[in-house]
């Protein structure tokens, strides 16, 4: 089998933040009626981490479960367990309305990490950023100038960054241009 | 620029993160109508000053549908309610009875149901 390599394979930009390719993870679609008790323990069991509220994520030792929807989750799996782990879930979920689909491949992602992360974020997002407003653990699915993504913030101020495959670069290039040393707009 | 609370996400999304839907609470007439009721369908749209009913799109969002009241000539929006209905909740109608006594929108008006 050929070797997996990540969108732009490790590619790294520093200036007001640092945006880095993150690598390759493993990435499960889940949708299904997010209140059931079977999806609950079939999320427990693939990622460690429980159904998350609204608009959040639940982050585990080795995997993560977003909320991406009244009815979709994304589940967060290490990149080589993906194809198993989503054949387990589909296996627990059998007979319920819900659908499991290995993505691993058809997104990119991101770590956007240090001082003026919320700042180069909120240059190509609509969403507001404000400390009060924007804590960690939250998830969100947004715009990224003209592209769709999604974001989430973590305990130590570092945004990780999703998006499809198809427009890593264009997103990359968009977070390096937010993050250029000589463009500090100092809102945040 | 105009900011809607997706009734899906709880997410205040502004403009550009949607996608406008056009009028809502259309009644399809298909097979069997007659040519005038069809023509009216496909066509006939509100261009109201004041009240009006949407459908949106949280697009770059969670992608589901839903519906918002708002009025055309102030940008003031009423209230967005599930897409899962063919009349406007009585919520939303008794908030926009409260700021605009006596509007009306097609059927709807206000004080009926």
């Amino acid at each position: 089998m050929s070797k997996a390599v990540s969108v732009l394979n490790g590619t790294r930009f520093s200036g007001l933040a640092t945006v880095e390719d993150a690598g390759l993870q493993g990435m499960i679609t889940l949708r299904g009626d997010l209140g059931s008790k079977a999806l609950k323990a079939a999320v427990k069991a693939a990622t460690g981490a429980e159904v998350p509220a609204q608009g959040s994520i639940s982050v585990a030792e080795n995997g993560a479960a977003a909320w991406m929807s009244p009815d979709e989750l994304l589940l967060l799996v290490p990149f080589e367990d993906a194809v198993a782990k989503t054949a387990d879930v589909a296996e627990a979920l059998k007979g319920e309305h819900a659908l499991a689909v290995n993505v691993s491949d058809a997104r990119a992602f991101f770590r956007l990490s240090g001082e003026g992360a919320r700042e180069v974020l909120g240059k190509v997002s609509p969403v507001d950023f404000d400390a009060a407003a924007f804590k960690p653990g939250q998830f969100r699915r947004s715009r990224l100038a003209q592209v769709a993504g999604a974001f989430w913030l973590n305990e130590d101020g570092s945004f990780y960054i999703v998006c499809f495959r198809s427009v890593g670069e264009y997103v990359f290039k968009l977070l390096s241009a937010g993050a250029h040393p000589q463009s500090k707009v100092g809102v945040y | 620029m105009l900011i809607l609370e997706c009734p899906y996400c709880g997410v205040k999304a502004e403009e550009t993160e949607l996608a406008a839907g056009g009028e809502a609470h259309l009644k399809r007439y298909g097979p069997g109508s007659s040519d005038d009721e069809f023509h009216d369908y496909l066509f006939m749209r509100e261009n109201p000053k004041g009240v009006h009913f949407e459908r949106w799109r949280h697009a770059n969002g969670c992608g589901k549908w839903f519906h918002a009241a708002r009025c055309t000539m102030t940008l003031e929006v009423f209230g967005t309610y599930t897409a899962q209905t063919s009349v406007p909740t009585q919520e939303i109608l008794d908030k926009i009875a409260a700021k605009r006594p006596g509007w009306t929108w097609r059927e709807f008006a206000d004080g009926k149901k």
